[in-house]
């Protein structure tokens, strides 16, 4: 439920882009979530679409990038995959292990375009 | 971090800079930063405020019912005369939970989100404004009772603190890992109740929580009969003490884990 509010705050961030672009709207939007990041993709998407209207990003694509889990263990070293609730070790069953990746919630990458007043970019995108 | 634009790239993300081998700034702009920067921006700033008034900030997680209230009625009792105490309280609706509170002779700000799950950085400011910072040494934050969407929201407090009460089942930190991740420590509460339930097994819901390669303490405790609140006062004290220490050494804490905030830390 929380997406919503995430949402809104990726808006806030791309108008602060797009401003330092002139004339050139938000087209395409990178994220990369993470298992571990408490958001659920699916719901974060349903939610870009309420939170960009009237934004600079109207007509935006979002692309999620979803990562896996990764845990380094902090007895034996080696990296392995892990899941959300068992960020065990795979090598030697250590508990202790620190994570790599999976919590990512990141905003990564954001394409512009020209802006385009007769709405032709919104079906391009839709 | 990148010392080009100030963005994130640490070792989860930085493969899409290497294998991409761009990191340009054209039509098509790297950015790399947490959706969540807004918030965690002024989370450092309440965390920063927090510091120089040599406040120790407390952030209480559970699901509704697991006994945050109680057990801060009960930390009054017991500390309320070695420490000044202050409460901002999270609940979607009423003023319930700060008049129980003020009913202990504590200063309470009520935050009330409405349909929001979660408190943010944001809300926790502006309650700010309603507390006078100076007469406070020990500030507890009683988020919204949620196991989900708190975990997420960075407030500027020092500790997690997750709560699990013996109703709720001892496998909630497999079923809410994000949270249970999260935790500096997880008290299991309302332990008076083991007995009668016959089925939770704090040991088991302390493997669950390693299972999540989280160190974090585990006090088994009731609020209503007093078993082992010695314990979590105690955590609390040393807690205190060591947060005058840190302050006097111009350093701060930030919980155990933030989503990337560990790793965007590190990459500095």
């Amino acid at each position: 439920m929380h997406e919503l509010s995430i949402c809104q705050a990726l808006v806030d961030q791309l108008e602060g882009i797009a401003a330092q672009h002139p004339g050139k709207q938000v087209a395409e939007v990178y994220l990369g979530i993470g298992p571990l990041s408490g958001v659920v993709p699916q719901l974060l998407n349903d939610a870009f679409s309420v939170a960009r209207a009237g934004s600079c990003a109207d007509a935006a694509t979002l692309h999620i990038h979803e990562s896996e889990i990764i845990v380094r263990c902090l007895s034996c070293g080696k990296q392995s995959p892990a899941t959300a609730n068992r960020l065990l070790c795979s090598h030697c069953g250590e508990w202790q292990t620190e994570l790599v990746s999976g919590d990512e919630l990141l905003l990564e990458r954001v394409e512009l375009e020209a802006f385009e007043q007769s709405g032709e970019s919104s079906q391009k995108y839709h | 971090m990148c010392d080009t634009c100030g963005c994130s790239i640490t070792e989860g993300n930085r493969h899409l800079i290497d294998e991409g081998g761009k990191h340009e700034h054209s039509g098509a702009v790297e950015v790399l930063s947490n959706l969540l920067h807004e918030n965690n921006h002024t989370a450092a700033h309440n965390r920063e405020h927090f510091d120089r008034h040599h406040v120790l900030t407390i952030n209480l997680m559970s699901s509704p019912g697991s006994g945050k209230t109680a057990l801060l009625e009960t930390t009054i009792e017991q500390l309320g005369e070695k420490y000044r105490i202050g409460v901002i309280e999270g609940d979607l609706e009423t003023e319930n939970d700060a008049a129980r509170i003020r009913a202990k002779g504590v200063p309470a700000v009520q935050i009330m989100t409405g349909t929001a799950c979660h408190l943010d950085a944001h809300l926790v400011h502006s309650a700010l404004h309603d507390m006078n910072l100076d007469e406070i040494d020990i500030l507890f934050i009683e988020n919204v009772g949620n196991l989900v969407c708190p975990a997420s929201f960075d407030l500027g407090q020092h500790y997690n603190v997750t709560l699990l009460s013996t109703t709720e089942g001892d496998d909630k930190p497999a079923k809410y890992p994000v949270m249970f991740r999260a935790a500096d420590a997880m008290l299991i509460t309302k332990s008076d109740l083991l007995e009668v339930l016959g089925d939770f097994d704090p040991q088991k819901a302390t493997q669950y929580l390693r299972n999540l390669a989280n160190p974090a303490e585990v006090m088994t405790l009731s609020a209503r009969s007093g078993e082992h609140i010695d314990l979590w006062i105690e955590w609390l004290q040393k807690r205190f003490q060591e947060q005058q220490q840190r302050i006097a050494g111009g350093e701060t804490r930030r919980p155990a884990i933030q989503a990337d905030g560990i790793a965007l830390h590190a990459a500095r």
